[in-house]
């Protein structure tokens, strides 16, 4: 087997493919024949290894690091945070991680910290088959908004230790993209009679009391100046990061609408947003895919907003979570690491976040384990030929169903501003606090 | 030369002293490194000036400070933080007390009177999150109360105010602090001796002066014990008042959080030591009106 095959159907050859490669790093490292590329030594060798891949539940699932310790003979432990207690982990004890999940903006922070260390684009085989989403910052030619902070943005540095974001494509990698989506609006299509496809309805009046809006100060202030723009409020010059007069006029705005009484909650987490959803509090409110699609599996009619691009307003908010190498690790560790990126993108886990109406970075190798009606489904917007099941084999929807917000390229299309962290964050929080006391 | 007599003393309060710090040397030695040092080291960075990336740059100033003490947002944090704490104070020192007066006069046995108080602890097996948590399909709008309430036809609109709301709040407050009320207020009530009240009943004295001039007076040490227990609870909490308002009002600790999110040590820090200077003031308040010591060596 000289050449490993390019068509990797089975976790068979995937497990001997990676093995080499990972071999003949950890050769060049070593320098001699310490490792002489016995199976069974480096079995010997990496039995004993283990990765804490950290971060949020809904990017690091313990079912992947258990098919990768599966499939690597290493052992991968999966550990969740939430995104506040990441990212203070991350920063303030790097040794305590070896792969970190993050999201662009705390890539960049993370990157500015000195906590992690480069990836080498060229160790990464899928890299060429990466969206150019993320390598590029385009799809289909097209530039992709640079609205907050984009993955493009905040994914190259010039060196593996630098500590500034390189603008533009490089040969080092602060984090590798690894699982993202566009969130919009959910609501009770039973209720609201009428298909929503504009961020202005969030703040329509009709919904007064029955809407809430996510209590994450960074995206949530974001969602709101979707929906302040698309009803012709006001027009930013970067959503992603306003000047304190546009978090101002945001802001105001917002406590303006709870004065009124608009807000029934805000929320914060996912369950809370299936709760309220799910419990009839309220029929409009700033969701996630997944969310929309757990409230659904209630037993309770429940859509995603398709919140299609109209000129300079709309669009979905996208988020992309990414894997970073913290900079501790070296020698065997960090080859374990390498393998374990180069095992991400490979097929097993985009298979099993499309299941839940997440995406891959490399929808080519996802393609491979999703079955055709599941791929058709997730990734293309067509009806379903048979029922759809769930990651965990639970089924979600029936034939005949359609995925809302239509067919991947719709979607990440429409993204028109990102995931954030702006300069103004401190004055942009203590504005936020003003509306919740308010 | 030095007699026998002259030394003895001498080296008896030597060892004395010796004896006395062993045997606060095992609390030394927990609360320096796991409560003083990091205290200074929050104090110490409340100075500092923050990069804006979680780093801390040694630029001693008073900023964060001026910063706090001069926006309005701190204003109106403490006194919505406030608000619930006077309220729930109120609502478990009117429950706790009465709780704990029944179990100390009305009850006979002692035997049942215990059982009874240990009853009062059931609820606390299960996490306070769980407890709070499930008042949430009770007072929804679908909830058990509103639709017990609309089937009966009180009301013709499911009401709002149930959930997400103030009211929600000190529910939640009420219900998982009423303990810490009972407990002191309990111990106290239970010593207070009978014949006193029996004197004062054969003296003429009115159930209403009974409570007021007798034991309310000997509870005093109880009730303020639990009332330092439910006020610093409820100062230094935000996870009730956010789920529980659903989101739709602020506390101090959440705000100190949202900057902890973002990496904002300095100000985080600045924020927590002005709480705890509040917390400090309020407990010293309560506790300058009753002698501690006594009711805890009692």
């Amino acid at each position: 087997m000289k050449k490993p095959s390019r068509a990797r159907t089975t976790a068979t050859s995937r497990r001997q493919f990676s093995r080499r490669t990972l071999l003949k790093g950890a050769a060049a490292v070593a320098g001699s024949g310490a490792i002489t590329g016995f199976p069974t030594i480096w079995a010997q060798e990496i039995k004993n290894i283990e990765l804490r891949h950290v971060g949020v539940s809904y990017s690091v699932v313990k079912a992947i690091g258990d098919q990768a310790s599966k499939d690597l003979g290493f052992k991968v432990t999966m550990q969740n945070l939430d995104t506040s207690a990441a990212i203070n982990r991350f920063v303030t004890q790097p040794a305590s991680v070896d792969i970190a999940d993050v999201e662009g903006w705390q890539a960049k922070l993370a990157t500015k910290r000195g906590v992690l260390q480069g990836i080498e684009a060229k160790r990464i085989k899928e890299f060429p088959n990466i969206l150019p989403i993320f390598t590029k910052g385009e799809i289909n030619g097209k530039a992709v908004s640079r609205q907050g902070i984009s993955p493009f943005e905040a994914m190259y540095i010039s060196k593996p230790d630098a500590t500034t974001l390189h603008d533009g494509v490089a040969d080092y990698l602060t984090f590798l993209p690894q699982v993202y989506n566009a969130d919009s609006m959910g609501y009770r299509p039973d209720l609201i009679g009428r298909e929503i496809t504009s961020w202005k309805e969030l703040i329509n009046p009709d919904f007064k009391g029955k809407a809430a809006i996510l209590d994450v100060p960074a995206i949530g202030i974001m969602d709101a100046a979707l929906c302040f723009e698309s009803a012709g409020l006001i027009k930013y010059g970067n959503k992603g990061n306003m000047t304190k007069k546009e978090i101002d006029f945001t802001i105001d705005h917002l406590i303006e609408l709870k004065k009124q009484g608009h807000f029934r909650a805000t929320w914060t987490t996912f369950d809370q947003s299936v709760q309220l959803m799910a419990a009839g509090e309220v029929i409009i409110q700033s969701m996630w895919s997944p969310a929309v699609a757990a409230v659904r599996v209630k037993g309770m009619p429940c859509v995603y907003a398709p919140v299609n691009i109209k000129g300079a307003k709309e669009g979905y908010r996208g988020w992309c979570n990414g894997m970073a190498l913290m900079k501790h690790l070296s020698g065997k560790k960090l080859e374990a690491a390498y393998e374990y990126l180069n095992w991400y993108l490979s097929g097993w886990q985009g298979g099993f976040v499309a299941r839940y109406g997440y995406y891959s970075p490399v929808p080519s190798t996802a393609k491979k384990v999703l079955s055709a009606n599941e791929w058709d489904y997730w990734y293309e917007g067509k009806p379903a030929k048979a029922p759809i099941l769930d990651p965990y084999g639970v089924a979600m929807e029936q034939a005949g169903a359609k995925r809302d917000g239509g067919s991947f390229m719709d979607r990440v299309t429409n993204i028109s501003c990102w995931n954030t962290l702006m300069d103004e964050a401190q004055y942009m929080n203590k504005r936020w606090n003003d509306f919740k006391v308010a | 030369m030095t007699g026998p007599g002259e030394a003895a003393p001498s080296r008896r309060s030597l060892m004395q002293r010796f004896a006395s710090w062993l045997s606060i040397a095992p609390l030394v030695l927990v609360l320096v490194p796991f409560f003083v040092v990091p205290m200074l080291a929050v104090i110490a960075a409340s100075f500092m000036e923050s990069d804006g990336f979680g780093g801390i740059i040694f630029h001693p100033s008073l900023d964060n400070y001026k910063e706090l003490f001069t926006s309005m947002l701190t204003m109106n944090l403490y006194l919505s933080t406030l608000k619930f704490t006077l309220l729930s104070w109120l609502f478990t020192f009117l429950i706790g007390f009465g709780v704990a007066y029944f179990l100390a006069f009305h009850v006979r046995s002692t035997l049942l009177a215990t059982s009874l108080f240990l009853l009062c602890t059931i609820p606390f097996w299960t996490s306070n999150v769980i407890r709070m948590i499930s008042w949430i399909p009770l007072l929804g709008q679908q909830g058990l109360v509103n639709t017990v309430l609309t089937g009966a036809h009180l009301v013709r609109q499911p009401l709002k105010f149930l959930l997400f709301s103030d009211f929600s709040v000190v529910v939640a407050y009420v219900h998982q602090l009423t303990i810490f009320m009972i407990v002191p207020i309990y111990s106290s009530l239970a010593r207070i001796d009978k014949r006193a009240v029996e004197a004062a009943w054969d003296a003429g004295a009115g159930r209403w002066d009974i409570l007021r001039l007798i034991i309310l007076p000997l509870a005093k040490n109880g009730i303020a014990l639990g009332s330092v227990f439910v006020t610093s609870i409820v100062m230094g909490d935000f996870f009730v008042v956010k789920v529980m308002s659903g989101g739709n009002s602020g506390s101090v600790v959440a705000a100190l959080f949202e900057n902890i999110s973002v990496l904002q040590y300095p100000t985080a820090a600045a924020q927590a030591v002005v709480l705890m200077l509040v917390v400090l003031l309020i407990a010293t308040v309560i506790l300058r009106s009753v002698d501690v010591r006594r009711e805890i060596a009692r």
